[in-house]
């Protein structure tokens, strides 16, 4: 799969989302990342110029409902398809309300690295199936 | 028979191989043979070049200084809290700053939508820290600015408010964070190119060297490039070449050495081994000192000094069976304090997962003074000297770390390795290494790979974001707009300007601009059009 790691918002804490990068490049994964700072208008555009399969949201500040709301919005907006998740610091009480916001998964705070590259290992295999 | 055939390796008594986090391996024993070299027999605490500690005496006159951290969201809670700390007898507290703040936006900006407010102090304008140092003594409080990329601007503030309130800036004390190099490395709140961003840290030294010798500008920071995964090797020794950068470009200006460097400081991080990071801090001191008298010719002691706050790093403390974070956290208190450090701080035990309580926070305060009062701490200096481990150690960290250091000057340099993304590359792959270790039980940590049990698992929890006090910023950020000389912003934000394209120190034409109440915002945008901005090396 080839998948965009981004950094929506203004935190700048990027240690967990490179450790997922190298993480999901050994699994066999094509990662590009979008660096620190970036607004979800340029994170959907990066997405679409790279034809993505997948795009994952960074968020440790605490505005992930916020940002995953926009997110929402410019996907709708742009008519697109692409599924996102989100990770983080995420707390458990807000996993189901990412969800309904239209992230297809959101990773509590202290997630596996190997938990989340077997989701994408399933999500390759529901896709080739 | 002659102790040095005595002592055996590992091989030969049969037992494993230990390797240190740095990659150093630990022998089985140590014996006296192995200090006959070392330069720390004779050396005094107090004497160049500073192994033992900076003082002759540390802690038998006086202790450590304790001063945890806190952050307020407005500048109104802030001066409650300054108020507050007064009247208990505190002299000194962090601020911390919201993230637009940190980055240059104002609250009304969009990208500031969600931010205003949530991690620290929102400051659009110098009315901001008139509300926060409102009928605050400055003679006797001391305050840390915890900012980076807009700290030319925060620090103009606080001496533009001083000197509207008629203090003597020439006496004014005072400490900011202010360093921009670590931000490229971890935690990221950096706006300009590379080199602009170190004329800007520069421009501080020079302005406070020359009008306020009482405050220290910089705090280099080692702890956030540990916590972005360095070994402690690469945290001292890219700490240091950070800190050299900042030196050179002082140097560069009409400022000698020993105007500017006795108020150079450090931050470093603690956790892990506990020999390893004694010894680093030891070693590192020991460097220190020689790299600023011999290699930039200091005559004074104070100039070589390593002066440093540490405490607990948060990288060495777990979400499982978070009262074990306690047990740690007392550990990290004694080697900070094993290693003659000037100011310490501790995490709480429960920050991993929620907003740390009353108690939580008293705990990591009686954790230092139970070390003080009860445990004898501060009865004798430097107590490890001598030892035959710390000594070997600490003479093999200052020969490491300047092996590292000369890696760096390999590399172009420190502005270069940190412009092409060199370092922020070699330590992001470690910290996967790290994180990898953990998850398959080679890196062993106690209640998360071995020792573990059921237990409930912890949500984490955040301060509840305040739309309301955002949205009373923002109202007041227009009122202020609305009411301020507009001619005069203008003007300030134009003399702002020509002097970055001029190459001039920047801080009297932001203290100017700020006095006349332009915004952080205002004041950014403008250096942004004539620096650019730093355009960030996609590596990990």
């Amino acid at each position: 799969m080839k998948i965009l790691l981004s950094k929506p918002g203004l935190d700048g804490h990027d240690v967990g989302v490179k450790v997922l990068a190298h993480g999901l490049i050994e699994a066999g994964h094509q990662v590009v990342y979008s660096g620190l700072r970036k607004s979800i208008e340029d994170i959907v555009q990066k997405a679409i110029n790279y034809n993505v399969d997948m795009v994952g949201l960074s968020i440790l500040s605490g505005t992930h409902l916020i940002i995953a709301k926009k997110m929402n919005d410019v996907i709708k907006e742009n008519d697109l398809e692409i599924p996102w998740i989100v990770g983080g610091n995420i707390p458990n009480n807000d996993v189901k309300t990412l969800e309904e916001l239209g992230a297809t998964k959101a990773f509590a705070t202290s997630t596996k690295v190997e938990d989340v590259i077997h989701y994408f290992m399933d999500m390759n295999e529901t896709q080739s199936q | 028979m002659n102790d040095k055939n005595r002592k055996k390796t590992a091989e030969e008594l049969g037992v494993d191989k230990v390797h240190l986090e740095s990659g150093i391996e630990v022998d089985p024993v140590y014996i006296a043979n192995d200090i006959d070299g070392s330069s720390v027999k004779g050396e005094m605490p107090g004497e160049y070049p500073f192994t033992r500690g900076i003082h002759s005496t540390m802690y038998r006159k006086r202790p450590f200084t304790i001063r945890q951290y806190a952050g307020f969201a407005s500048p109104e809670e802030t001066n409650e809290r300054f108020q507050f700390l007064i009247s208990n007898g505190q002299s000194g507290l962090n601020v911390a700053f919201d993230l637009p703040t940190q980055c240059g936006l104002d609250s009304d900006d969009l990208r500031a939508m969600g931010e205003v407010g949530r991690v620290g102090m929102t400051v659009d304008t110098l009315d901001d820290f008139e509300i926060a140092f409102k009928n605050i003594d400055l003679d006797k409080i001391t305050v840390s600015l915890t900012i980076n990329g807009t700290a030319i601007i925060a620090i103009a503030m606080y001496i533009a408010m001083a000197e509207k309130s008629g203090y003597d800036i020439s006496s004014l004390r005072g400490t900011a964070q202010n360093d921009i190099l670590k931000e490229f490395i971890g935690r990221g709140t950096w706006i300009f190119p590379v080199d602009k961003s170190v004329k800007l840290v520069v421009d501080t030294i020079e302005y406070c060297a020359k009008h306020l010798p009482k405050y220290s500008p910089v705090s280099v920071c080692g702890y956030h490039i540990r916590e972005s995964g360095a070994n402690p090797i690469q945290e001292m020794s890219y700490a240091f070449c950070i800190a050299k950068a900042y030196t050179d470009g002082a140097l560069s200006r009409d400022i000698d050495i020993d105007d500017f460097a006795s108020r150079l400081s450090f931050n470093f991080d603690i956790y892990g081994n506990l020999f390893e990071q004694i010894a680093k801090f030891r070693g590192g001191r020991r460097l220190w000192a020689k790299i600023i008298r011999e290699e930039y010719g200091a005559k004074n002691d104070k100039s070589s000094w390593l002066r440093m706050i540490a405490g607990g790093g948060g990288g060495g403390l777990t979400k499982e069976q978070p009262e074990n974070n306690i047990i740690r956290s007392a550990y990290y208190a004694l080697i900070s304090a094993l290693s003659g450090t000037q100011t310490m701080a501790l995490c709480s035990y429960d920050e991993a997962y929620t907003i740390p309580t009353e108690h939580s926070a008293e705990i990591s305060l009686r954790t230092m003074q139970i070390m003080i009062h009860e445990m004898g701490i501060c009865d004798t200096v430097d107590p490890l000297g001598g030892s035959y481990y710390v000594e070997t150690l600490t003479d093999r960290f200052e020969k490491e770390i300047k092996k590292e250091m000369k890696k760096v000057d390999d590399w172009g340099g420190i502005i270069n390795a940190v412009s092409t993304g060199k370092i922020q590359e070699s330590v992001s792959k470690q910290a996967y290494e790290r994180e990898m270790g953990i998850q398959t039980g080679k890196v062993e940590k106690v209640g998360v790979n071995i020792f573990t049990r059921e237990e409930e698992s912890k949500d984490v929890e955040f301060h509840p974001y305040n739309q309301e006090a955002a949205d009373k910023q923002i109202e007041k950020l227009k009122h202020i707009k609305a009411s301020r000389n507009e001619h005069d912003v203008k003007a300030c934000l134009a003399a702002v300007k020509t002097d970055a394209e001029n190459g001039e120190n920047l801080m009297s034409s932001i203290i100017e601009a700020v006095k006349v109440y332009a915004t952080v915002g205002e004041i950014v945008q403008v250096m942004k059009d004539v620096y650019g901005e730093f355009e960030e090396p996609i590596f990990f």
